[in-house]
């Protein structure tokens, strides 16, 4: 039995979104909801025999009884005026903007333990590339004082709800750091790069290393971490190999000696946007395996053991 | 001092020149810079981490001394003066600007990459809302044409900003660029223009009086030219410039002088000169806060500060992308392995 699923925003990531989602066995897409008629996104949808109306979150709640789940990619700010609206209707959100109502699952790290939550936050594209690595270093610690990423993205493959919500993405980024990374402060910045032809997404991690650290333990935690995200982000990968490097830094975590430095590339898959959208991609992939991890959890009662 | 001033000066020492001292201020230091440029009229004073609010960081480098302790410092100290902070969105928050504003700050300048008005707007209209007097700064200038900075400029314009600045933050333009779209700019927006120069070409002063000439409403200094890069305009003598022009600056140039010799020269671990990798950044269009950080990183590597300064110019980074300074020296280094 698949879920009966739509997708809420038909910019770049729903848009991407709705193609992945057609090749599910598990997730039956049936709509791609937007506001504007002329949407590439919509039209497309259109074309390939999908329910394309253009009347907003709105039309979801019109048409409750033919869902189960919703994916949101629209924006933090409608996320946050409808979430509540979804779990009163009955239907699973999960939700793509950094708006950050539900627990935050980041697909490499904690992903089996929220399948039954109503309300799924998927963080931010470069939460989801980095607090991988953040968890990484962590579990090769005692304790990790300090952690910081630092993304940057092609001006092309960010859309109005990233530029309108960039608060927020810095905000709900270092939450996940903390929260699901395991470091004790964090920090998280975003940059965007309009060069032409636009550059790959990439995401630099830098971890705060306490005296007396095991550094090679450090490495290799971040090498299996590489393996483990590539596995289902094919385009993830370390653009150089990690580093420590000796300071002192003078962290908000305190002194530490040392910092590692984690340089990650990732190419998109190129569904719907170019290669370099990797940022999309990495968001679209994760939104794919939670949806079909929760589609899974429903049908057998059961989530799959946390591979960690 | 004459009220009366045909520009407005706004002295950025203690937030751009926070780079050239790896973000090492103390209270001391600014109190006596904040006297120094109060007594000499100076009519605002920007203050924060070099990479703006918030930007203390592994990427950027931590300030020794919290910022907002140094900006209430600031904001104790200042007779006249309007403090003065900047924000990058994407490093700093609206939040940073509400606690500041608290601690007495009148305008908050919103930085965007010169392509990237839009990212400004939630930031414009938060300090609108608290009262600030609001500038758009748009970075990187000599990355866009004069018509396209002016596009971006009244995006800024739009959100409600109260002026916009370019900023050559590569100190790449030359005079002409520079007068070509300072005229854009006051061709197309109903609120006034400011210039912030750098002096990796040497032509920060005369960049500066040439915007001025353009109809430039404000400019951007620091004492000793102390900042990012090779430097920045230095205030003390683009007030004498200034002078020598007949440009009314409303500022005393040789308090300016006094501060500039006596108490933030002292400060200084290295004195603002053009040496190769300063004026690579102005050849190659890199921006100017790269230069420490791209120091150590060839040094850490081993590597060519100046090969590491050239392919990030080729690379077309953009200001905030520290990092690749890493991946660069490490590349550089592989390579050069790879070679023996």
């Amino acid at each position: 039995m698949a879920l009966r699923c739509a997708i809420i925003g038909s910019g770049n990531i729903g848009t991407d979104l709705m193609i992945k989602m057609l090749r599910s066995d598990t997730l039956n897409l049936t709509a791609l909801v937007g506001i504007d008629p002329d949407s590439d996104g919509l039209k497309r949808a259109k074309s390939l025999g999908l329910q394309a109306p253009y009347d907003g979150p709105d039309w979801v709640l019109k048409h409750a009884h033919e869902f189960d789940m919703i994916f949101d990619a629209t924006s933090a700010y409608v996320h946050v005026r409808y979430h509540h609206k979804y779990q009163d209707a009955g239907i699973t959100a999960i939700d793509l903007t950094p708006a950050s109502r539900g627990p935050k699952v980041i697909a490499a790290v904690n992903m089996h333990e929220h399948l039954d939550a109503p309300n799924i936050n998927l963080v931010t594209c470069g939460g989801q590339a980095t607090t991988p690595m953040v968890f990484a270093v962590r579990r090769a610690l005692n304790v990790l004082p300090y952690a910081e990423m630092v993304s940057t993205v092609a001006s092309r493959s960010a859309g109005p709800g990233t530029r309108q919500n960039i608060d927020e993405f810095t905000k709900t980024t270092s939450m996940a750091l903390r929260e699901i990374g395991g470091a004790e402060h964090a920090k998280a910045i975003i940059v965007l790069n309009p060069a032409d032809p636009p550059i790959m997404m990439r995401n630099t991690v830098f971890a705060g290393i306490p005296e007396g650290s095991d550094h090679d333990a450090v490495i290799e935690s971040v090498y299996d971490m590489e393996k483990q995200v590539t596995s289902f982000v094919p385009g993830y990968r370390l653009k150089n190999p990690p580093v420590i490097e000796e300071g002192p830094f003078h962290t908000p975590g305190g002194v530490v000696p040392h910092r590692a430095v984690i340089l990650l590339e990732v190419a998109g898959a190129g569904d719907y946007l170019p290669e370099y959208a990797g940022n999309l991609d990495i968001m679209t992939v994760a939104a794919m395996r939670v949806g079909e991890a929760v589609a899974k959890h429903r049908v057998t009662g059961l989530s799959e053991p946390a591979q960690l | 001092m004459s009220t009366t001033a045909d520009f407005r000066l706004i002295d950025s020492t203690l937030r751009d020149g926070s780079h050239a001292i790896s973000h090492q201020y103390y209270a001391e230091d600014v109190m006596k810079i904040v006297q120094g440029l109060d007594a000499a009229g100076v009519q605002v004073i920007e203050i924060a981490h070099g990479d703006g609010l918030g930007g203390s960081s592994f990427n950027y480098g931590f300030s020794a001394v919290p910022e907002k302790d140094l900006i209430a410092q600031a904001c104790e100290v200042s007779g006249n003066a309007k403090i003065a902070c900047l924000l990058l969105p994407g490093i700093g928050l609206a939040d940073d600007l509400r606690e500041v504003k608290e601690l007495g700050v009148g305008m908050a300048r919103i930085a965007t990459h010169c392509t990237e008005a839009d990212i400004s707007e939630q930031h414009i209209k938060v300090a609108k809302s608290l009262g600030m007097e609001t500038i758009g700064f748009l970075m990187m200038s000599h990355m866009n044409s004069p018509e396209g900075l002016a596009e971006q400029a009244l995006l800024m314009q739009s959100y409600g900003a109260d002026s916009i600045y370019i900023a050559d933050s590569a100190g790449a333009m030359t005079t002409e660029d520079v007068r070509r779209r300072v005229g854009a700019l006051v061709a197309a927006l109903d609120v006034p223009v400011g210039v912030h120069a750098h002096n990796n070409l040497s032509m920060a002063v005369a960049n500066s009086i040439a915007a001025y000439e353009e109809g430039a409403a404000n400019l951007d200094g620091t004492s000793a030219g102390l900042g990012a890069g090779a430097g920045n305009c230095p205030t003390e003598i683009l007030a004498a410039v200034s002078d020598r022009y007949g440009i009314m600056t409303g500022v005393d140039p040789l308090k300016l002088m006094d501060l500039a010799e006596e108490i933030v020269r002292p400060l200084m671990p290295r004195q603002q000169v053009i040496d190769r990798a300063g004026l690579l950044l102005g050849y190659a269009g890199v921006y100017g806060s790269f230069l420490l950080h791209s120091q150590r990183a060839a040094e850490r590597y081993n590597v060519s500060q100046a090969e590491i300064l050239l392919e990030l110019g080729r690379r077309k980074v953009v200001g905030g992308q520290e990092d690749m300074i890493i991946d660069v020296a490490l590349e550089l280094a592989a390579m050069h392995a790879q070679e023996e």
